[in-house]
């Protein structure tokens, strides 16, 4: 363990569904600016520890960390206060409101109290920041545009825009290039260290696409029936037998 | 005592009207995600079918219940499920509410308009009289139709349970989409479920309608206590139905004798209430985990 | 707000102030009516329309509003000017409460629950005679006057109220424009990535409910000072499934659905008497049909061919 403390610290979370162990004793830690990837095949329990971290659901057992502080079991909304941001892996967007409105929507709630929030501009001063956050992801074209009517890979995009909006200070991507482009999985790869850099968040990224993580991710956790199979570099990971035989089968 | 008893005897007998109604609405949420907010109209509509045949036709009663369920079958069931659940269901519970809600105003006030604002009388299925053993006395009319009643639950169980066709509704009911890889018409059961719907229908209207009398606007209340009896009860369990349905009938009629004659209709409510904020799943339901 | 909408709103609202000087008393009071109904119909598509929540209950609201009205004008003597903050504030605390069922259940459990506050408010209005006057109602129920001015007439009533809708829809507007209404639409259109984007569902959900119970209050006051006799029949589940489908027919989470719902709903059955029972017949029929065919409302129309044409 380094010296600084780190971020986010999961300390042996475990969800069982009766006899089934979806999740079965996972630790890992996250350093401040750091990007960690979780990888797994299917069923191997990435989206229950993120649900269990999140707040989504109760974990039977284990307690997650957030700077010092226990946020074990704290609901979604305590969690978004505390700064921690989350995408989903399927679309979650506000279907109705406007690509710009899903972006002020995503952070408003974190200028002011709700009675002066009555009382702000209806941009609730954010347009600025929304409208650079649709220059980044490339959706100016769209802005107006109920986010309901737009291409799976557009709300996707939305999606993860929407996490930054409020500039988290850690924020889990659960499966982020699931069902996108190639073109825009590099796109998204691009942004996502930008923002990185720029807004000096720890990311945490589910993903099945290995390049993607591999080039994104400093620090790998691999899961394999509701256990960590492997961690580590992504190299190192990449070629640990266990792993690779996990996901070939055997 | 003598009179305790009487009173739990009309009171189930009643609530196991109420049940029949229930089941019909639990059958249809498990079979297809229908919320029917016009099944009350639902028990309406046969009474004045019913009617019709025994008025025009010069029908006894019994020939009347049974020409009018398949005449029921054909508007409450299939009409009813291919002309506004099938194109609705695909936009989730509420458009369909709401389409249910305007089924319920038009056939109300269709039967308004175009037979009688006046309530009908209705003869009863059985006769009149009491039935005397020693201090307890209880009427035919509510031993009949518990009789009824039962026969009509227990024989739909037998056919839910022990036949193919029942135990494939069931797996329909349950999971949708592992019965379709089963190779189970789906389409098919769901349109079974809403067949026995409309019978379940017409069988609460031949046992409701001597004491409600035929009336456009008698729906209101049953379909109220029918949707409440399956809450409190759960509303993804056919027991639950029984339960909640015999639980309002009893309570009311004891509420009724005991408590305050003009709150008689709360009960039900209340029950209701205090379900939804203690236990939402109601008294049998399993919970429905929400889903991210 | 683009140029035409508002000038044909301003087009509009010119008419709504003209119109009645060429009506006979009854006409008058026709349009009265709706003004006053579109003050629990603003609310309630609040409710349902924006906040995405479920209400047959706004006609128990609207009673509230009409019988504290009533009681205290009739009974205590108290000017009209005050009871209307009495029954704004007591329909928000009762609204604030009819909120917490809606956390824990949704749609089709909320339509009951609110349905089943309505049956119950309507049987306390029925059977707490001594306070309520029972079936047979209170009566004498007096119009308001400021600074010795009476509103007694048909022509200054409407005039006040049609002020006073204005009013209230001022404020609605600004509410709804404000960063509230982004979150009651982010509560209505996914309440799951609301609560994890900071949205505060429990506040904004018991919030729908209060500030549109206190708008039916509101109405509930000017409709007593209206028609000057309610009875509990007013307010039966029948006003609130109305009202619900009146704001649906229009088009809820548009603002301006619930005026063209509640025409069809109050002004339309008066040119169409002939039909009688039938028009009711027609409307829940035609309700089903536009369910089908136009699901966000009559005003969702010209949307409708908008996208048409942009994508063929």
């Amino acid at each position: 363990m380094t010296a600084s403390p780190s971020l986010l610290e999961v300390k042996d979370i475990r969800k069982h569904y009766g006899a089934i162990k979806a999740v079965d004793g996972v630790s890992l830690s996250v350093d401040p600016g750091e990007i960690v990837g979780v990888i797994g095949p299917n069923g191997s329990g990435k989206t229950t520890l993120f649900n269990s971290i999140l707040g989504q659901i109760k974990p039977t057992s284990g307690n997650v960390e957030f700077c010092g502080e226990d946020i074990t079991g704290m609901s979604p909304l305590q969690l978004s206060r505390r700064g921690v941001g989350r995408t989903f892996q399927t679309l979650q967007v506000f279907v109705k409101l406007s690509v710009r409105d899903n972006l002020i929507a995503a952070a408003q709630e974190f200028k002011g109290t709700m009675p002066s929030r009555l009382f702000a501009p209806p941009d609730a001063g954010l347009g600025y920041h929304a409208d650079e956050m649709i220059e980044l992801f490339r959706l100016k074209h769209v802005a107006h545009l109920p986010a309901g009517s737009l291409s799976y890979g557009q709300q996707k995009l939305i999606d993860i825009a929407m996490a930054f909006m409020p500039a988290p200070q850690l924020v889990l991507l659960d499966e982020p290039c699931a069902g996108v482009n190639p073109i825009l999985v590099d796109e998204l790869h691009d942004l996502l260290v930008n923002l990185n850099r720029t807004q000096g968040g720890s990311f945490v990224v589910i993903e099945h696409n290995m390049d993607f993580i591999m080039k994104l991710c400093a620090h790998v956790v691999c899961m394999v029936e509701g256990k960590v199979l492997a961690e580590g570099p992504p190299a190192e990971v990449q070629s640990n037998r266990q792993v690779l035989e996990a996901y070939l089968g055997n | 005592m003598g009179e305790l008893i009487h009173l739990v005897v009309s009171g189930t007998a009643t609530g196991a009207i109420y049940a029949l109604a229930a089941l019909g609405f639990t059958l249809l949420w498990q079979a297809s995600n229908t919320v029917n907010f016009a099944q009350g109209e639902f028990v309406m509509l046969p009474a004045f079918m019913m009617l019709f045949f025994i008025g025009t036709l010069g029908t006894p009663l019994w020939l009347a219940f049974l020409l009018t369920c398949p005449v029921a079958m054909l508007l409450l069931g299939y009409t009813f499920k291919r002309v506004i659940v099938d194109p609705l269901i695909r936009h989730g519970v509420i458009p369909l509410v709401i389409a249910t809600l305007g089924l319920a105003i038009g056939l109300k006030q269709l039967v308004k308009a175009s037979v009688t604002a006046q309530a009908q009388p209705f003869d009863s299925a059985f006769p009149n009289g009491l039935l005397t053993m020693g201090t307890i006395t209880v009427s035919y009319a509510d031993v009949g139709t518990l009789l009824l009643a039962g026969m009509i639950v227990i024989g739909l169980q037998l056919f839910l349970n022990r036949t193919l066709t029942g135990r494939a509704m069931q797996a329909v009911a349950q999971n949708t989409e592992a019965a379709k890889v089963l190779g189970i018409n789906v389409q098919r059961m769901v349109l079974y479920t809403f067949l026995i719907n409309a019978v379940l229908a017409v069988v609460t209207a031949l046992l409701i309608t001597p004491t409600y009398l035929a009336k456009f606007d008698m729906g209101e209340s049953i379909g109220l206590k029918a949707f409440y009896a399956a809450i409190i009860g759960g509303f993804n369990q056919a027991r639950g139905a029984l339960l909640g349905g015999v639980l309002v009938g009893v309570l009311e009629n004891l509420t009724g004798a005991y408590v305050s004659a003009a709150y008689k209709e709360g009960v039900a409510l209340l029950l209701f209430m205090i379900v939804i904020i203690v236990r939402p799943e109601g008294l049998l339901g399993k919970p429905e985990e929400r889903k991210v | 707000m683009n140029r035409t909408r508002r000038a044909i709103l301003v087009v509009a609202l010119m008419v709504g102030a003209l119109l009645p000087l060429f009506l006979k008393s009854y006409g008058i009071y026709l349009l009265t009516l709706l003004c006053v109904y579109l003050m629990p119909a603003f609310g309630l598509n609040l409710i349902v329309g924006y906040a995405g929540q479920m209400s047959i209950g706004q006609g128990a609201f609207y009673g509230i509003g009409a019988y504290i009205a009533a009681l205290l004008m009739t009974k205590a003597g108290i000017p009209f000017w005050l009871v209307l903050p009495v029954a704004a504030t007591s329909c928000f605390t009762i609204g604030l409460a009819l909120g917490f069922p809606a956390l824990r259940v949704q749609h089709h459990y909320l339509a009951f629950a609110t349905l089943g506050f309505n049956v119950l408010v309507y049987l306390v209005m029925r059977n707490e005679e001594q306070l309520t006057g029972g079936t047979f109602g209170m009566s004498n129920i007096p119009r308001p006057s400021l600074f010795g001015y009476s509103f007694d007439g048909a022509l200054p009533f409407f005039y006040l109220t049609y002020v006073s809708l204005l009013a209230l829809g001022c404020v609605l507007w600004w509410l709804l424009r404000s960063p509230w209404g982004r979150a009651f639409a982010a509560l209505r259109d996914n309440p799951i990535r609301a609560e994890s984007t900071g949205v505060n569902i429990t506040a904004y959900t018991l919030l729908a409910f209060a500030i549109g119970a206190a708008c039916a209050g509101i109405g509930g006051a000017y409709l007593a000072a209206l028609v000057n006799f309610i009875e509990p029949g007013q307010f039966g589940v029948s006003v609130s499934l109305t009202m619900l489908l009146a704001v649906i027919v229009g088009g809820s989470g548009r603002f301006f659905g619930p005026v063209l719902g509640s025409a069809i709903v109050i002004l339309l059955p008066e040119w169409l008497r002939f039909l009688q029972d039938w028009y009711l017949t027609l409307f829940g029929f035609a309700v089903i049909v536009m369910m089908i065919f136009l699901p966000g409302g009559l005003l969702s129309f010209a949307d409708r061919l908008k996208t048409r044409r942009r994508a063929p």
